[in-house]
């Protein structure tokens, strides 16, 4: 098994942290992981982007030339990443923001919509964990719980009532996405 | 022991901690900010010095004075400022002082940009500084082989009396992966070194000097430094070969491109294409005999660089006419995918007619 996943979109929306959540998650359930950020001269309100590879294998290489899945958090990155993902890969969108018009017909594309979402929890800057729960309903990489209990290792969960709207938000996001699939 | 999942320059950073290294000078540039930063604080938790210096050239004279008390040092830059370091290094190997030094690779020529690139392979394998010297250069493709290597620096570095640096890029720099580190060393538990600048009370007067008038006592130095080459030429040579036995093209890359190139290998390797790689880990001293011996076998060679052909001099010298060298390079910081390095081995395995019945009598 090996899953190459892009996450994109502002600077500031998390997508970084998303990366991260995923490559701390998956090394924690004893995966190779590999996690790389675009690095450039970035700015806040910039785009921003992270390639994670996940695999039961030793992993070539970091870059991913086809993604099997991209995560797009605003419409900028919906016109990077929409074209890279290999043929018959999944293409996740936050709904709330991005288009879902696509120029292609042999993804998976599941909109859900994070941002509204997140609000809804009363906490904005979860549209990223909500993001996260999604991927793992769709993707079926690792169980929600292995997140949950990450998350705790991460900044998104140094405070106890911080950790538990970020638990909660994987459990919303997880739950709109099942409902996108119609699986629910 | 558990894994942490770690950025490059933060891995350098704590496995030089580990390795015994209590100083370190540098000064800022992109993409390291992340050694002096964590440096900045991990230092301090260990009792050690981190000083950000008015300058490169001032951060590796400082390297020079501590490494003349003794202890392990370390300094970290990115191509400009490791052009600025050289006169140091330059000296340091001249006064036979242990340092390490990482060079986080970016593109250029001149400023150039903050993306990952390989065009510093002449100026870390050729000395960038003037002089008769060798720098020991190691090239990880790993996170787990950056920490692995920058032990063997601090280690390389005590046993010849050398300087040895560390070439990552960029790309190393940012990525993260999972690391183990070995224990901690405890610098005082290190051999004591009998050379060192420590107060001559109650011993002979000691004496560190590059500044040799006499022609024949600097060429008596030279030639002790060129059998201390010869030793480290013969002892030190590292690389991984991967899966070559039945290859009938080997690529040969390092650092990231290596990690890019086993990308492609494996993708056409699925569709039945015979390839292999050759990846040295060790730039310098380079291991021409195991490569020109895999070029006899082989006859065809793929120098793939992040540069516009550097390191494919050095295959050619291993190879020696004895095989066809062919070289792809992506300069100026432009991250090749294994898309593209697959469609290239591709192009040149038919092309030289690697898949006909010929070339297999010919490997066998």
């Amino acid at each position: 098994m090996t899953l190459k996943s892009v996450f994109a979109g502002f600077g500031g929306q998390g997508v970084l942290m998303m990366g991260y959540l995923l490559a701390l998650t998956a090394m924690r359930r004893g995966k190779n992981v590999t996690y790389l950020p675009a690095y450039g001269a970035e700015v806040r309100g910039g785009t921003a982007n992270c390639t994670v590879v996940v695999s039961d294998e030793e992993i070539a290489s970091p870059v991913a030339s086809n993604p099997d899945v991209a995560v797009v958090m605003n419409n900028p990155s919906l016109m990077k990443f929409s074209n890279l993902v290999r043929s018959g890969g999944t293409l996740l969108v936050n709904s709330s923001l991005v288009e879902t018009k696509l120029g292609r017909a042999d993804l998976n594309l599941v909109p859900v919509p994070v941002s509204d979402l997140a609000h809804e929890l009363g906490e904005d800057r979860s549209a990223n964990v909500v993001m996260m729960g999604a991927f793992v309903a769709v993707t079926g990489l690792l169980d929600l719980d292995a997140f949950k209990e990450a998350l705790a290792e991460t900044n998104l969960g140094k405070k106890p009532k911080v950790l538990e709207l970020n638990r909660k938000a994987l459990e919303v996001g997880a739950a709109a996405a099942r409902r996108a699939l119609g699986k629910e | 022991m558990t894994k942490r999942l770690m950025r490059g320059s933060h891995v350098l950073g704590e496995a030089a901690v580990r390795a015994g290294c209590r100083f370190y000078f540098g000064y800022p540039i992109t993409p390291q900010n992340e050694v002096p930063e964590y440096m900045s604080a991990r230092l301090l938790e260990v009792g050690g010095t981190f000083v950000q210096a008015e300058s490169e050239v001032a951060s590796i004279n400082m390297v020079m004075g501590a490494s003349m008390a003794g202890a392990r040092v370390m300094t970290t830059s990115s191509s400009p400022g490791i052009s600025l370091k050289q006169e140091g290094i330059s000296y340091l190997a001249g006064l036979e002082l242990p340092a390490v030094i990482a060079n986080m690779m970016r593109g250029g020529p001149g400023l150039g940009n903050i993306a990952p690139a390989q065009g510093d392979y002449f100026q870390a394998t050729r000395g960038g500084g003037h002089g008769d010297y060798r720098c020991i250069v190691l090239a990880p493709a790993s996170c787990q082989e950056l920490c692995d290597l920058t032990f063997r620096a601090f280690d390389l570095a005590d046993k010849y009396r050398n300087p040895v640096m560390i070439l990552g890029d960029g790309m190393m720099g940012q990525m993260m992966e999972p690391v183990e580190f070995p224990e901690p060393i405890d610098p005082a538990s290190l051999p004591a070194k009998d050379w060192i600048l420590t107060g001559a009370a109650g011993r002979p007067q000691r004496t560190i000097l590059s500044l040799l008038l006499d022609p024949k006592v600097l060429e008596a130095h030279n030639y002790k430094l060129t059998r201390k080459y010869d030793a480290i030429t013969r002892d030190e040579q590292d690389w991984e070969t991967y899966l070559c036995d039945d290859a009938r093209l080997v690529v040969v890359a390092f650092g990231t491109a290596a990690r890019i190139a086993k990308g492609a290998i494996k993708r056409v390797r699925a569709l039945g294409v015979k390839v292999g790689l050759f990846r040295p880990k060790t730039l310098w001293p380079f291991p021409y005999q195991p490569l020109g011996e895999l070029a006899r076998a082989t006859r065809h060679l793929l120098a793939f660089e992040m540069n516009s052909g550097q390191m494919v001099e050095d295959v050619r010298l291993a190879v020696c006419g004895q095989g066809e060298v062919h070289f792809y390079g992506r300069p100026g910081g432009v991250i090749p995918t294994p898309d593209e390095v697959a469609h290239q081995i591709s192009h040149y395995y038919y092309g030289a007619g690697l898949d006909q019945a010929a070339a297999v009598a010919r490997r066998a």
